[in-house]
């Protein structure tokens, strides 16, 4: 029963609740570093590690500070705290301990901490009222669906440049439509769900 | 009430705890970082253009700081930029001549075609299509992809050939690695004379091919009072150690491929036709 929920919560973070293409978090980084692929990667991976982070992290303040004290409707103001300041160390830790991973996620880094889906992922293991094990892990996999829709959509855009397009169409413009295509493609998945 | 004292304290004890973890880390994770650094980085030209080939500005900072890179690294910033960054370093700047890009062609309209070409339009797709549409195989494509490399606004396609405009070129370099053909290059500033062509064909294959190709007629050779033009692979050849922009040369070429910027009125007036223009039908 818990594996079939386990299995169940990253396959909606991953495929069928993305938090791109279905739920529209995080659209921010997702257009503004998604020229490369590399870099786009770049960032999918800190964005797995900061959200896997910060559910942990929120789920300890929720349960033994907000709840305890009845304060839950301060919930999102103290997870953005929660993110920033986590953000801030991750970065300064990164950067003693991790030189090589410091400078290959370093400056996307500070952008985490405005990217809307780190807030949503905690925000949503409390609606969901999820444990703290569920809550890491639908984290760590809403990273996983942040990352393939950020690569998926990077590696369209590199081949976007080779296409013959209305110049109207140039830069943002054709972006946005080739982002409306995919979400409509990750529709597909939205019938899907684990038969126990 | 209490709620609201309650809400207070939580987030103000909250704040302060991750005040002060962040503090503490600063402390702990303190990473040795060389002042210089950011000192070079804001005399630097801060346009991350990549002219120095590192990844941008920073990087080319550090790697002044760390020694990889000389202090001139900057072709942007130019030597005003060197010295400033000599003083912070403490060196003495060694004396950074200031470069421009140069095109080595100046065909353009009056080069011949071999075809048609109809395909996107840029030059590095043009250069795989059938050794390209131009007969002459160093010829410049005239699509531009130099014009979309330059963040300056330096480069412009002018006749059909790519046009170097030295007040506003920075010899970043980014034009010369654009070009299929390789006919851009960095030369120094004070060169005024060029030999803009890069064809080693014989003399009267280019004449087939270019109205103002060198055919290697050695008459710029022969009037040099500097002797600093050679004749190598059918190409007269300056040497701009020797070159001392008198202009000579310009003034006796034959078929006007000889530019000199310095003198400007008398470039503006085209030279006359007179050059056995080829047909287009004699190509291939």
């Amino acid at each position: 029963m818990d594996a079939a929920k386990l299995l169940d919560i990253m396959l909606g973070a991953i495929l069928i609740n993305n938090f791109i293409f279905s739920q529209f978090l995080g659209i921010c980084p997702f257009m503004g570093v998604s020229k490369k692929t590399d870099t786009a990667a770049g960032m999918g991976m800190a964005v797995i590690f900061v959200m896997g982070l910060a559910s942990a992290i929120c789920w300890v303040i929720n349960r033994f500070v907000l709840v305890a004290l009845g304060l839950q409707y301060l919930q999102t103001l103290a997870y953005i705290l929660v993110i920033a300041a986590l953000v801030q160390f991750v970065e300064m830790f990164l950067k003693k301990a991790v030189p090589s991973l410091y400078s290959a996620l370093g400056i996307y880094l500070p952008l985490i901490t405005t990217n809307c889906a780190v807030l949503g992922v905690v925000l949503l293991n409390t609606q969901n009222n999820y444990n703290f094990i569920e809550s890491v892990v639908y984290g760590v996999t809403g990273g996983i669906g942040f990352l393939i829709a950020i690569v998926l959509f990077a590696s369209i855009r590199e081949k976007l440049r080779f296409a013959d397009y209305p110049k109207a169409f140039e830069g943002f413009p054709i972006a946005l439509v080739t982002a409306g295509l995919l979400a409509l493609a990750f529709m597909g998945f939205s019938g899907m769900s684990i038969p126990w | 009430m209490t709620n609201v004292i309650y809400a207070v304290a939580v987030l103000g004890i909250l704040g302060a705890v991750f005040g002060a973890l962040l503090a503490f880390a600063s402390k702990i994770f303190y990473v040795e970082h060389d002042e210089r650094i950011d000192q070079i980085l804001g005399v630097l030209p801060g346009a991350n253009c990549g002219g120095c080939g590192f990844a941008g500005c920073a990087n080319c900072a550090e790697a002044i700081v760390e020694g990889k890179a000389k202090v001139s690294a900057c072709p942007v910033g130019g030597p005003a930029v060197a010295s400033q960054v000599a003083k912070i370093m403490g060196v003495e700047d060694a004396g950074s001549e200031r470069m421009v890009a140069h095109v080595y062609c100046c065909g353009g309209d009056r080069a011949v075609k071999k075809f048609e070409y109809d395909g996107l339009k840029t030059c590095a797709a043009a250069n795989k299509v059938a050794g390209t549409h131009m007969a002459c195989p160093s010829a410049c494509l005239g699509f531009g992809s130099c014009v979309a490399a330059c963040k300056y606004d330096a480069i412009h396609v002018e006749n059909g050939v790519a046009k170097v405009d030295m007040d506003k070129c920075v010899a970043c370099g980014a034009c010369a690695a654009a070009c299929p053909k390789g006919l851009i290059e960095m030369v120094p500033a004070k060169q005024k004379v060029f030999i803009s062509c890069r064809n080693t064909e014989k003399g009267v294959v280019v004449r087939n091919k270019c109205q103002v190709g060198c055919i290697a007629c050695t008459l710029c050779a022969k009037k040099c009072p500097s002797e600093a033009i050679t004749i190598e692979n059918n190409l007269a050849k300056i040497d701009y150690t020797k070159c001392t922009n008198c202009g000579t040369c310009a003034t006796v070429c034959p078929r006007k491929l000889i530019v000199d910027l310095a003198a400007k009125p008398a470039e503006a007036a085209p030279a006359a036709p007179a050059a056995p223009a080829a047909p287009a039908a004699s190509a291939q």
